[in-house]
């Protein structure tokens, strides 16, 4: 017995990432054969398109750069990115799978994080395939490539943090339709959380304080600063403790439903 | 080896399981049984690491389940009830995916990915989807993903349900032969499952133990223990003639096939005299039939479902 512990602890980093990549490399792969993930990217680059040149008006602003496309990332991730996570773990619980994976050698935090990275690799690769886009603007006029990069990175960054509570919530439920809803409206709270429609309400009730918290969380305004190619480390560090107190969050749902 | 100790797990006002004790070592195979609600797959649960216990503790190979789970993870093969798998996989992914979660690489891997498909006949459906497979194999691609990794402990919820008579004594077979040097728990609703597999029998209810020794030791709990059976034309004054002698406590007629039971007190070794009445009163019967005792019987009156016996 203590030969084989001793070949464990060796062996303990080597299996950790085995772990964490199995998780991936299966979450990768499910997307691949399942529809979810094609129609996700097809829905994503037919709206993002239409939406960019109808209601954006790309052409008709007569500026080269790509605020009317990044504009509207928000509302597409609204409704999008819920669809792309309530599975993750309500899934798991209804087919009985959790009780597999959780008794597989794996640390919750491993399986939550490996089951983000797919989701979010997915995203990325929907977005990266609006590279025509840029490459039009480009072609049409000099844009502020740095700009645009930085719009890039917001709009990943917001999919993320989107991601990261969608997640959290599947792992509340065994019924997708809640994940989706639930997720849908924390998002859009969030979003929404620097404008008059949730500032109003709070300081009508009289709570200033907690109107000025939140309008600092709102999703929409740290978006905004980076999408305009202002880069700034704050909305970079918001996003990234965003994703990380969500995904937090759901390591402890999943450990509360355990019976700790 | 698996142990438990004072385990126990409460849902609210609930207790799930109490105060259960259970110890398997290597070699050994423990059959769990207990009705539904019984308390038996939370604690297959607990032991697994998938719940966390109340109270008390469990021990896979020495690995505490809560201090120090991977370990106690990597030591244990676990079929969960149902056996779930992911159905959108083929039967080849699925098991690559939990041999690499399970750390195995390379020439290792595919060697006992070959071993484990060979072992449950896994061959033809390799590259089919799993949701389009039968129920038995589903179950079997379950049971292979918890030997994989050679484990030296091992926990089975149900693992032949499902599965049609041949490939039942299969798996019973295969049970048998991984006894040798492993802790096996096997959760089952099949009674025959118990005299055929285990060595040792535990009984639950309500969360907790109600009986636990060799399948022959609750056998001989059994009101039909050392009952005399056999064929002969039914009739009130055999009945009579039977239940006068002093040793039988009672005598049962099957009202379908005529075969007559006949019943000791308990302790009572009664063959001797049904025979030496039978051949005295002349009568002509097939052949006699000495009973070891009915599982069945136990299982029901310890998990409260049939009066205690008289005599007991």
């Amino acid at each position: 017995m203590s030969g084989r512990d001793a070949t464990h602890v060796l062996d303990s980093r080597r299996l950790r990432r085995g772990a964490f990549a199995g998780v991936l490399l299966r979450e990768l792969r499910s997307y691949l054969i399942t529809p979810v993930a094609w129609l996700f990217t097809v829905i994503f680059l037919l709206l993002a398109g239409a939406l960019t040149f109808y209601l954006g008006g790309l052409f008709e602003r007569g500026q080269a750069d790509l605020q009317p496309f990044f504009q509207f990332h928000p509302w597409l991730y609204l409704v999008l990115v819920p669809a792309l996570a309530m599975r993750l773990w309500a899934e798991e619980r209804r087919s009985g799978t959790l009780e597999l994976l959780l008794t597989l050698p794996i640390r919750p935090w491993e399986a939550v994080l490996a089951k983000f990275c797919a989701a979010w690799i997915c995203v990325g690769v929907a977005l990266a395939l609006t590279f025509p886009m840029w490459l039009t603007i480009d072609y049409l006029g000099s844009p502020d490539n740095g700009a645009i990069l930085a719009g890039y990175l917001g709009s990943l960054l917001l999919a993320g943090a989107f991601l990261a509570i969608g997640e959290c919530v599947s792992a509340l439920t065994r019924s997708q339709v809640i994940a989706f809803i639930l997720t849908a409206a924390i998002c859009f709270l969030l979003l929404m959380a620097g404008y008059p429609l949730v500032q109003e309400p709070l300081q009508a009730l009289g709570w200033p304080a907690l109107a000025d918290a939140l309008s600092e969380l709102s999703l929409y305004v740290h978006f905004n600063a980076i999408s305009r190619g202002v880069l700034d480390l704050h909305d970079l560090a918001y996003f990234i403790l965003t994703i990380a107190f969500w995904l937090t969050a759901c390591v402890i749902v999943l450990d509360t439903k355990r019976g700790a | 080896m698996i142990e438990t100790t004072h385990l126990g797990k409460r849902y609210g006002t609930l207790q799930a399981v109490d105060d259960l004790n259970l110890r398997v070592a290597a070699g050994q195979v423990l059959g769990l049984l207990g009705p539904n609600g019984a308390g038996k797959s939370t604690s297959m649960r607990i032991i697994a690491g998938y719940l966390l216990p109340s109270s008390g503790s469990a021990h896979v190979c020495g690995h505490d389940v809560v201090r120090d789970p991977l370990a106690a993870r990597r030591a244990l093969g676990y079929l969960p009830e149902g056996a779930p798998s992911y159905g959108e996989m083929k039967v080849r992914e699925f098991l690559l995916f939990v041999a690499r979660v399970r750390g195995k690489g390379g020439i290792a891997r595919s060697r006992r990915m070959d071993e484990i498909i060979a072992l449950l006949q896994l061959e033809p459906v390799l590259e089919r989807t799993i949701e389009t497979l039968s129920k038995g194999f589903r179950r079997r691609v379950c049971l292979a993903q918890a030997l994989l990794h050679d484990p030296p402990a091992l926990i089975l919820d149900e693992p032949t349900d499902g599965l049609d008579p041949n490939q039942q004594s299969e798996v019973h077979a295969l049970i048998r032969d991984m006894a040798r040097d492993r802790a096996i728990i096997l959760c089952t609703h099949a009674l025959n499952e118990v005299s055929t597999v285990c060595n040792r029998v535990a009984i639950l209810a309500d969360g907790r133990l109600r009986a636990q020794g060799t399948p022959a030791e609750l056998e001989a709990q059994s009101r039909y223990h050392g009952a005399v059976s056999f064929h002969a034309p039914a009739s009130a004054l055999l009945r009579e003639l039977l239940a006068r002698l002093p040793e039988v406590d009672e005598v049962e007629i099957d009202s379908a096939d005529g075969r007559v039971t006949v019943l000791p007190r308990a302790g009572a070794h009664i063959l001797g005299e049904v025979q030496r009445m039978l051949d005295a009163q002349g009568i002509k019967v097939d052949e006699l039939q000495l009973e070891r005792g009915r599982l069945d019987e136990v299982f029901r009156r310890i998990t409260g479902h049939v009066a205690p016996a008289k005599a007991a």
